[in-house]
């Protein structure tokens, strides 16, 4: 019998008030097997056609500690993180009675019937279910029933929100295929949650629902860490050296696994790869810089302490002029910090990682689209400037399942850069291996064992020959040129996303992850307050002459990011013109938690609105004034 | 009136018709005396005595007076001075991009023992094909004569500094790591190092070759443990070693039970004579008991100290294609569109 058959008359249900617009926040402990249940729920609105995301908040523990996943379906299709809590599913003891004060009114809470929630508020629609009692039927082996005791509430979502019960099958199924057993377990648990919602809860009004769509379709849901993952593969990376961390280790564990399964020789079952898990991060790069130096496409991805540990190394590569590839899957520092909370807090420091002047090329992806494509750029940009790329995505983008188109077949061939050939050589007459030929700052290499002279890499002051050096000279035009290039890669580093309304006398400029609250901020504006905004997108560094173009087009600009110190509004000033750094203010956002759009939109109304009154003469600027006339 | 020709002597070659001066480096800048010449010098003769094809080596270093000497040998090689203590990621990425490359590695007491202590363990236990070579002298030379962590206790710095810690043995280090192949000899023994060299050559595996290598200027005073008179004096060679590459077809004379020639990777033969008769160098526990022993009794011991000539090396373990991965075209790095194509299905 399909599960669908069970679905009694929506009628049964009064009308809901909001469709396909609401969040749902579950709240459980973790190592719990919250995240099948999640997923499911995830997927199970993806296939009913609703625009979808899922964000989760996990503590830096194995098991036993507090973690919310939380769901915004919205028919709009904004994705961004919504403050606001409409329905609850409270799994932990520990953290119900607080998180059921954080709804909004009007409400909904699923929790388990022992928890007495419904004594909290009275402004909630309450839904208590015999969790303990339900899984004790449905899984008669005690010791498994931890495990399954979450498909229950999917079950009971699935008729309260109209959610098609098979979808949820489908969902489940897709993700447990390999283990029969726990599939039937968790199918009769889904199914147990379902028929107890049927029984107890038909006549009770739902304040939400779900409707099918046709928003989705085509669409793949992926995170970002696996996006960047098969950029790599599609790249042609052969040499990957990483070291474990939170939350950038997926992303070499899902390039391992693709790796190896295709990536073997055809004929001899070889690999056409090799992978090292190094000792730590210092020596993750080295190995990645010898790589490159040997000619191999070569990455490592990694977070806040790997990057500060990194510095060395990248100056190396900067100033040696070795191809490296790094991903800095960003968490909140200094530090330590919030290993397992999100932010763009690295920008400023990775774009000179070095003692000394040194200046590297960053990748702003702001979607799993862009961490596929920006990977496959990044390998190319590597070669054709001969130094390291930091590709800086985020633990909101690597972690987090995204809803995209899919990912279109490279049709560009690999760029392998600057290398040496007996026709250039002739063409050049005499070769250095930094000297700069063509103009744009690029030299030619060699590789060892292959064509051309040999020379001596170095991390020393080197003349255009690569022979070491002192000379003042010598010096200045290396690091001088190295700075050309820097110019040159401005044409081909991804240009900035642009929206410009003719109307428009504010600018919003942002980045990353910060794309998504942005967009749904410009809506809010234009909606409740008849404000127009243009908007630009950096997609990398060094940034391109439309940054000033569009800022000089607008009065005022809004640096939005993801950090205390508004860290690409510094980059930026670095830059520009001083009429154009008065126009700038900074949003900025670092709890931790993806950027909403609502933080956005009142930053912005509140400074517009400080902007609309009148200037004061504060005493101060009186003193300073009468300084000024001594 | 003509005079008769004298005919030019023919030009002294390697088995690949190569002079002894294609080996040769750039002019050395190390002070006079240093041990480290002496070590560029026998490394020299041992690729030129090999036929070792010098654009087929990758030459490595980190930071300090040896790791400058990578560029006073195989000037045409390929060579990275890399940064300090961090050579061994740098060699091991390498080797894994063109695992037909020889590598090289030229590092220092401070460069392995100190601030490199944590690449170097892991460079052992991972067997990488790789002759890693630590020039000795106790001291920081660059920085003007500081103690490393090679130094012995008791040992004193020119002005009268005493070093009070216990010294790292990187010999006894590297095999309790898994090394398979450690060496300690000292830059005035031409011949022994010579044979240590080339038999490293022909290994495949790490080479851990600890070199006593006196810093004239610094080291080499009365009080030193690593001055030129003291190793002298100090030396306890653990055995006898005649080297016979695999293209020379000479059988070697030795007595049955004082010798033990050992099979190298590529064919040649080592043949090592004990010197102190219950000495067997295949055995992990006789070469760290002997290590022991030795500096029990104030001497340091040289020659074959450990080997394991058929150990797995990490390239091997890598199960690569035949060719450098770094020479590896588009068509066979890149999946083809029906791989991207189901792994979007499995996603939707």
């Amino acid at each position: 019998m399909a599960s669908s058959d069970l679905l009694a008359e929506p009628a049964a249900i009064a009308s809901p008030t909001r469709v396909n617009d609401f969040s749902i926040q579950v709240a459980t402990v973790n190592g719990s097997g919250s995240q099948t249940a999640n997923l499911v729920l995830l997927r199970s609105i993806f296939q009913m056609g609703v625009p979808v995301s899922g964000k989760n908040l996990f503590p830096s523990n194995i098991a036993g500690l507090p973690t919310w996943y939380t769901i915004r379906a919205n028919r709009h299709g904004y994705i961004a993180r919504k403050k606001e809590i409409d329905l609850l599913v409270a799994m932990n003891p520990e953290t119900a009675q607080e998180d059921v004060r954080s709804l909004e009114a009007g409400g909904a809470v699923v929790y388990d019937e022992t928890l007495k929630l419904d004594q909290v508020r009275s402004d909630l629609a309450f839904y208590p279910v015999p969790f303990d009692k339900i899984v004790a039927e449905v899984c008669p082996d005690a010791r498994l029933r931890r495990l399954v005791r979450n498909m229950i509430y999917d079950g009971v979502l699935s008729r309260l929100l109209g959610i098609d019960l098979a979808e949820m099958d489908k969902a489940l199924t897709r993700q447990m295929k390999k283990k029969a057993k726990a599939l039937a377990l968790n199918l009769a648990a889904l199914q147990a949650g379902f028929t107890y919602a049927s029984e107890h809860f038909a006549d009770r009004p739902v304040p939400f629902a779900v409707s099918r769509m046709a928003q989705t379709r085509g669409l793949i849901l992926i995170e970002g860490n696996e996006a960047a993952a098969l950029g790599c593969l599609m790249a042609g990376v052969t040499v990957v050296a990483w070291y474990p961390i939170t939350p950038s280790s997926s992303l070499c564990e899902t390039l391992i696994d693709y790796l190896r399964k295709y990536r073997m020789d055809p004929e001899t079952g070889k690999a056409t790869f090799a992978v090292v898990q190094a000792e730590d991060e210092i020596a993750a790069l080295g190995m990645v810089v010898g790589a490159s130096w040997a000619g191999a496409r070569s990455m490592t991805s990694t977070s806040g302490p790997g990057i500060s540990l990194m510095s060395e190394f990248s100056g190396l590569a900067y100033y040696a002029e070795l191809p490296a590839v790094i991903f800095d899957v960003q968490r909140v520092g200094p530090s330590t910090g919030l290993p397992t909370r999100t932010a763009q807090g690295d920008i400023a420091f990775a774009a000179g990682l070095s003692h000394g002047d040194t200046k590297h090329i960053l990748l702003l992806p702001a979607s799993v689209g862009e961490c596929y494509s920006m990977s496959i750029e990044a390998f190319d940009l590597a070669e054709r400037f001969q130094t390291p790329i930091f590709v800086m995505t985020d633990l909101d983008l690597g972690m987090n399942n995204w809803m995209a188109e899919p990912f279109p077949y490279p049709e560009a061939p690999l760029d392998r850069g600057k290398v040496l050939t007996p026709e250039v050589l002739q063409a050049i007459g005499e070769w250095g291996r930094y000297k700069d030929v063509d103009g744009d700052g690029i030299p030619y290499r060699t590789l060892p064992g292959q064509f051309g002279p040999s020379f001596f890499t170095r991390g020393s002051g080197h003349n255009a020959k690569a022979q070491y050096s002192e000379k003042t000279d010598d010096y200045t035009d290396n690091i001088d040129r190295l700075l050309r290039k820097f110019e040159t890669a401005r044409t081909y580093v991804p240009q900035p996303e642009i929206d410009q309304q003719a109307e428009a006398r504010i600018g919003i400029i942002g980045y990353g992850t910060s794309h998504w609250a942005i967009v749904e901020s410009r809506d809010q504006l234009r909606d409740e307050s008849g404000v127009e905004t243009s908007y630009l997108r950096i997609r990398a560094y060094p940034f391109t002459p439309e940054i000033g173009e569009f800022i000089d087009a607008h009065d005022r600009i809004y640096v939005v990011e993801q950090n205390r110190d508004g860290q690409m509004a510094g980059l930026l000033r670095q830059e520009l013109a001083g009429s154009q750094i008065a126009k700038l203010t900074s949003v900025r956002h670092y709890n931790g938690l993806p950027i909403d759009a609502r933080s956005v939109t009142q930053e912005i109304r509140a400074h517009e609105a400080r902007m609309a009154m009148p200037p004061e003469t504060s005493p101060e600027d009186a003193i300073v004034g009468a300084e000024e006339a001594v | 009136m003509s005079t008769p020709a004298v005919p030019t002597p023919p030009k002294k070659v390697n088995r690949i018709n190569l002079e002894p001066a294609t080996y040769r480096g750039a002019k050395t800048t190390l002070c006079a005396g240093c041990g480290h010449n002496a070590i560029s010098e026998r490394i020299i003769d041992a690729f030129y005595e090999m036929g070792v094809e010098p654009t087929r080596v990758l030459k490595l270093s980190g930071i300090g007076c040896s790791s400058k000497s990578p560029a006073y040998f195989l000037g045409t090689a390929h060579g990275f001075n890399s940064v300090h203590g961090r050579m061994p990621s740098v060699a091991t990425g390498a080797l894994m991009a063109n695992k037909t490359m020889l590598g090289i590695g030229v590092s220092g007491d401070g460069d392995t023992g100190a601030i490199g202590v944590g690449q170097f363990v892991h460079l052992m236990r991972r067997n990488l094909p790789l002759i890693y070579i630590v020039e000795d002298n106790g001291c920081y030379g660059l920085t003007k004569g500081q103690f490393s962590p090679l130094a012995d206790v008791g040992s004193t710095l020119k002005n009268g500094v005493v070093n009070d810690l216990p010294p790292i043995d990187i010999c006894a280090l590297a095999i309790e790591l898994g090394a398979t192949f450690v060496a300690r000899s000292f830059s005035g023994d031409k011949k022994q190092l010579l044979s240590i060299l080339k038999a490293a050559i022909s290994h495949k595996g790490t080479c851990m070759i600890d070199v006593i290598s006196p810093c004239v200027t610094f080291n080499d005073h009365e009080g030193s443990t690593k001055s030129y008179a003291y190793a002298k004096d100090h030396d306890e060679p653990v055995n006898e070693i005649s080297f016979v590459p695999f293209f020379e077809d000479i059988s070697v004379e030795y007595e049955e039970g004082s010798a033990t020639p050992v099979k190298m990777h590529d064919g040649s033969t080592l043949v090592l004579r004990k010197l102190d008769s219950s000495y067997n160098t295949t055995d992990k526990l006789e070469a760290i008991r002997t290590l022991h022993e030795t500096v029990r009794r104030g001497e340091f011991a040289t020659g074959m100290i450990y080997l394991q000539p058929d150990a797995t090396d990490f390239l091997s373990l890598l199960n690569l294609v035949d060719e450098p991965l770094a020479l590896l075209p588009q068509a066979r790095t890149r999946p083809g569109k029906a791989v991207l194509d189901e792994i979007m299905e499995k996603h939707r």
